[in-house]
């Protein structure tokens, strides 16, 4: 048995009768995001140990000097087999990061895994630090340093607050499926990004915008959710969307989504409100173009992928890639698709 | 006809069944020796095998300390937070199993062959719940923990988290060493940055389980091969003679207008029947040999190599079916020649019944020529021969031109014997005997291999262990060992023990490559320890003097032989160059050393600190040491070996060695003897003719049958007198030639003449046993059979 197959055995990712990396399985002891909640930052910015799932992730739009698009992603993920942390080699703290970046015609990827407890990996709230490995975002949400590497390529970037934390759903509590399950959910959707990509071209100096979320829960999916899709746009008049699709085992969807303002004015939109439907896919049956609206504001957009095969072929396989949107708005955004390996 | 014509053919061994006795037991015999060995390499060699796949051992580079002691979890930690993809892994054994902790997130194979079994809970195994994975066999040495049975698991070894490994060994927050993944991420920092203390050792690197065991399965082939040349000497014997005897058989049929193509033809499926008939038990009896060994040829690798192998046994098709081939092999080559004669026979050839031996006679030329050229080949081999194909190439055409030239050899012996004597009753004994010779000599021939191979392999291990013993002598000189844990201890010791004993002799190394060789440099305190005790192969004036003020250098007997290097010659450490100034024995060392003195190590190596210390004192004393060292410096017992407990280690293992060479040579023998049993008891019958004269001469049968006894007795005397120089021989291309290309040193060369005497006796009183029946039957003959020889004359 090779590592990846005991990691896919132990990390509750993974598709199975309980939904898409079991995030629709039991919660046995651990704790359950409450409505209104009150974030306490910068603590909220560290781990939630009690939580059975969390994560730091970061995905930026990025152009090179000719102007050719790039993507990036940074994200480290901590998944407890046990809501409590323990000291040494016992943690039940499981961390996985992945690093990829999408050029037009490339897709680079790395993934790390580590345990809690012995300090090859984790987060801390202040000063704020998530690492793994050589892997780190490190900062104080206003300018934070990243940095990832893997066999092929490797990143060190600089990214620089544009604007508020954005939290999505009821403040912060973002709804999941109907029968009521849930995640506490905001983000940081006004980075600016520069720094430089080594490529096995060569360095390529890049400027851009990203987009950090940050998520915790402990069953996030319903047990009839087999996985999601999911959009962070960012239109050219400013505005930003995030939307996403549940995708449901009796053929219907649970959506949600969240309207920015230039300023981080937010509305939140129950199930229903935001629409995606796949238009092409590519050769693996994953959707790479999808007519996306919210009749709200008036959008109805086609957002197709920069790169199709933006593949994450890590031990939890996933899509995760820059894409463009054109129709009554444009822009630039990114799109996760799970539920398709 | 077909039918009609096998009942015909097979009838004969009907009437005569001891003979198809022989022919399979021979066969049997021959396969069970050559499968018995060959199951216990596979067996070996599987265990290897899963070692490594089980711990991922020679497939990676590896990351561990220069001084060999483990390292702080820390410096793990900040390899990966430099960008070094390392996994770390903790070894060490409890209860005499091998306890391999991993941690199977960063593990670049995997955590090997381990297949939990349905039901259990895999995260158990990463939270440090105790789960460990062996083998039902390990299993039970670990009764008291949590054992999961996972077949493949190498034997020996149990694998476990490494969080659980650390409590188990004692070795919280430590590490043995890191595994280097294969793929390394781009802008990892420079080792010598983040981890100078550390060393990279390359994969494969001087410890090769299977190169280092090669020697020593190669040895157990031979054996094997050996014994079923014996086999097939007997299962030749038994189908001449069986062919001989079907002669008028053969004639008949035909006459009768059998084609000879379809007769040939049948025989040889008899023949071939037969083989798989005989393969099959020699194949049963093979796995009771290997069954047998096994657990002794386990222990002797762990303790020469520490190569843990399975203690108990497999059926792999590998070994089964090579036993089934070589017995259908063995019996084409010995049947081969029979069936040719049979085919080139005139129709109507004249059946005679000691037609055999009258054809050994017409061949005898044929064989001196060829005994005298493997001879030759021999003596030239022994000054040429290189490597182990030609040590081996060596000792087959040693044996074989002995073997063949036995019969000549034992002729002349008696025809010289038979000219000193007058009296009518001893001329017929030794006429007799002569004319008897070439029904036996075969059967001679095994006895001269087996035993000969007993000498010679009985002469090398008791070399060995001699060579060896003295060599612990000189080597292990300290009375005591002790490592510590950290520079604190060190000092500790030192402050400790200078004022209370002899000597404190620091123990320091490092690894390097000398000549292309992996070898070890080791910084020495110049002490009469060494100056008085070690003994040398080759020796330049004054070279402990010479040592000590940084000049020169002392290499081991595998440097120098694999290097190419002499006394004279230079050597280059760190830049510095180096006069080899001496070369001495290393045995048992599977790669090469060089000693320099403590003063320059130190400048060359700056980083490296002794841990190591070997200590001088009476060695009554030492237990009283032992307990007031730790009541002053916490330094544990278990810190420290007793040179007593190495050397009856070492000894240990040799008697294991021992035991396995002692049942291959009882096991041979027997193969001897039965093999002069059957020709004896084949002759036997044939025999009346000519021994009815003697009886109507006035002989009694008590007599005659007194005399059989004796010409056994003094067939297997002479046969013992020729095996002596040959076994010396062999044990001598086993010491210079064969030892020299598997170990890298040569050993001097013992005489063990009690022993020799004894095998002399074994032999005789093997060949009387052999011998007894078939002097009595020939002693109870009935008058009337006797009588009748003289009646149906001719």
């Amino acid at each position: 048995m090779n590592a990846k197959a005991l990691i896919l055995c132990l990390l509750p990712f993974q598709v199975s009768a309980q939904g898409f990396a079991g995030l629709g399985s039991e919660v046995e002891g651990f704790a359950v995001p409450a409505p209104s909640p009150v974030f306490d930052f910068p603590a909220d910015h560290g781990a939630h140990p009690a939580y059975r799932i969390e994560w730091w992730y970061l995905t930026a739009n990025l152009t090179a000097r000719d102007g050719t698009p790039h993507g990036l992603q940074w994200t480290l993920f901590r998944s407890a087999m046990a809501p409590h942390e323990g000291d040494g080699w016992s943690s039940p703290q499981l961390w996985m990061g992945h690093a990829a970046v999408t050029t037009p015609d490339a897709h680079y990827v790395s993934e790390r895994l580590a345990r809690g407890g012995i300090g090859q990996a984790g987060v801390v709230a202040d000063p704020f630090e998530a690492w793994i490995d050589d892997w780190r975002l490190t900062g104080d949400w206003d300018t934070l340093r990243m940095s990832a590497s893997g066999a092929d390529f490797a990143y060190d970037m600089t990214l620089q607050a544009q604007g508020p934390l954005v939290f999505h759903g009821d403040r912060g509590f973002s709804v999941k499926s109907a029968a009521g399950q849930a995640s506490y959910y905001y983000s940081q959707p006004f980075f600016e990004i520069s720094g430089t990509l080594q490529l096995p071209e060569g360095d390529v100096p890049v400027t851009g915008t990203a987009w950090l979320d940050r998520e915790w829960s402990s069953q996030p999916l319903a047990d009839n959710q087999t996985g999601w899709d999911w959009f962070s746009l960012s239109f050219d008049d400013g505005h930003k969307l995030m939307g996403f699709r549940l995708q449901q085992t009796d053929g219907n969807n649970f959506t949600s989504a969240t309207w920015i303002t230039p300023d981080g004015k937010t509305t939140a939109y129950s199930d229903g409100a935001f629409s995606a439907t796949p238009l092409a896919t590519n050769d693996n049956d994953v959707p790479i173009r999808w007519r996306v609206m919210l009749p709200d504001h008036a959008v109805d957009i086609t957002v197709a992928a920069i790169n199709d095969n933006a593949w994450m072929a890590t031990s939890v396989p996933y899509w995760e890639g820059p894409v463009t949107v054109g129709g009554s708005h444009s822009g630039i955004g990114y799109l996760e698709m799970t539920g398709y390996d | 006809m077909t039918r009609v014509t096998l009942q015909a053919l097979l009838s004969h061994w009907w009437r005569n069944p001891l003979q198809l006795f022989t022919l399979l037991a021979g066969l049997a015999l021959a396969t069970a020796l050559w499968s018995g060995v060959q199951a216990v390499n596979a067996e070996a060699r599987a265990s290897y095998d899963a070692a490594a796949a089980t711990l991922g051992e020679g497939q990676f580079d590896r990351l561990v300390r220069r001084d060999g002691q483990p390292m702080d979890q820390a410096t793990y930690i900040a390899l990966r937070r430099a960008g070094w993809l390392v996994s770390p892994v903790v070894d060490g054994r409890y209860n005499g199993v091998r306890i391999v902790g991993v941690d199977p997130l960063t593990a670049p194979g995997g955590i090997g062959p381990i297949a939990p079994q349905e039901g259990t809970e895999i995260s158990d195994f990463l939270t440090g719940e105790g789960q460990l994975f062996a083998n039902p066999e390990t299993a039970a040495d670990l009764a008291d923990l949590n054992v999961i049975l996972s077949p493949e698991t190498a034997p020996g070894t149990a694998l476990t988290d490494i969080g659980v490994a650390q409590r188990l060994l004692g070795k919280e927050n430590l590490i043995d060493s890191l595994l280097v993944a294969p793929q390394q991420a781009k802008g990892q920092s420079d080792l010598a940055d983040v981890a100078p203390e550390l060393i990279r050792q390359q994969a494969q690197a001087g410890s090769d389980i299977g190169r280092l065991t090669d020697s020593f399965h190669l040895n157990l082939t031979a054996f094997g091969l050996l014994s079923f040349a014996v086999g097939i000497f007997i299962v030749h014997g038994a189908i001449g003679l069986a062919f001989e005897q079907r002669r008028p058989v053969v004639r008949t049929l035909r006459a009768l207008g059998l084609p000879l193509r379809r007769l040939v033809l049948l025989m040889g499926a008899e023949l071939m029947f037969f083989a798989l008939v005989a393969g099959g038990i020699g194949i049963a009896l093979g796995y009771v040999i290997a069954a047998l060994l096994l657990p002794d040829v386990a222990a002797t690798l762990r303790g020469l190599y520490g190569a843990d192998v399975s203690g108990t046994l497999q059926l792999r098709p590998v070994w089964w079916l090579s036993g089934l081939a070589i017995a259908l092999g063995g019996t084409a080559l010995a049947a081969s020649g029979a069936l040719y004669k049979l085919a080139q026979m005139p129709l109507l050839a004249a059946a005679q019944p000691r037609a055999l031996a009258m054809a050994a006679g017409k061949s005898a030329q044929v064989q001196g020529i060829g005994a005298v050229l493997l001879l030759l080949l021999s003596v030239v081999l022994m000054f040429t021969a290189t490597g182990l194909i030609g040590g081996f190439a060596l000792l087959g055409s040693l044996l074989v031109g002995a073997a063949l030239a036995l019969p000549l050899i034992l002729d002349q012996i008696l025809t010289l014997a038979s000219r000193g004597v007058r009296s009518v009753r001893a001329q017929w004994f030794w006429a007799d005997t002569r004319q008897q010779l070439p029904g036996l000599s075969l059967a001679l021939m095994a006895l001269l291999l087996a035993m000969a191979a007993n000498i010679g392999v009985s002469t090398m291990v008791s070399s060995f262990r001699l060579t060896f013993v003295d060599f612990l002598d000189q080597r292990l000189a300290s009375e005591l060992y002790i490592r510590t844990a950290d520079e604190g201890q060190t000092a500790a010791l030192i402050a400790f023990a200078e004022p209370r004993v002899d000597a404190v002799l620091p123990i320091q190394n490092s690894d390097v490559t000398v000549a292309g060789q992996p070898t070890e440099v080791y910084g020495t305190r110049d002490h009469s320890t060494y100056r008085d005790n070690w003994v040398f192969l080759q020796s330049a004036a004054d070279l402990w003097d010479t040592t000590f003020a940084g000049k020169t250098v002392l290499i081991n007997e595998q440097l120098s032989r694999r290097g190419g290097l002499n006394v004279g010659d230079m050597i280059n450490l760190q830049g510095s160059s180096f006069l080899v100034a001496g070369v001495y024995g290393d045995y048992g060392n599977p790669i090469g050393q060089a000693v320099i003195g403590e003063d320059v190590f130190a400048a060359l190596y700056p980083d490296i600190t002794p841990r190591s210390f070997g200590i001088r004192l009476n060695p009554d004393d030492v237990p009283t040491f032992l307990t007031e060292l730790e009541a002053a410096t916490g330094i544990a017992p278990t810190q420290s070996i007793n040179q007593a407990s190495i050397k009856a280690m070492s000894l240990s293992i040799f008697e294991r060695t021992f035991t396995v060479t002692t049942a291959l040579n009882i096991l041979t023998l027997a193969v001897a003897a039965f093999a002069i049993l059957m020709s004896l008891l084949t002759l036997a019958g044939m025999r009346v003719p000519q021994l009815a004269p003697a009886w109507a001469m006035g002989m009694t049968r008590k007599q005659i049958g007194q005399v059989e006894l004796l010409r056994a007795v003094l067939l297997a005397l002479l046969t013992a007198i020729v095996a002596l120089p040959l076994g010396l021989a062999l044990a001598w291309a086993l010491l210079a030639v064969v030892n020299v290309a598997a170990f890298g040193w040569k050993l001097p060369m013992y005489l063990f003449p009690f022993d020799y005497a004894r095998l002399g006796l074994f032999a005789l009183i093997a060949a009387v046993l052999a011998a007894l029946l078939p002097a009595r039957r020939l002693a109870r003959t009935p008058p009337a059979d006797l009588l009748k020889v003289f009646s149906n004359e001719r």
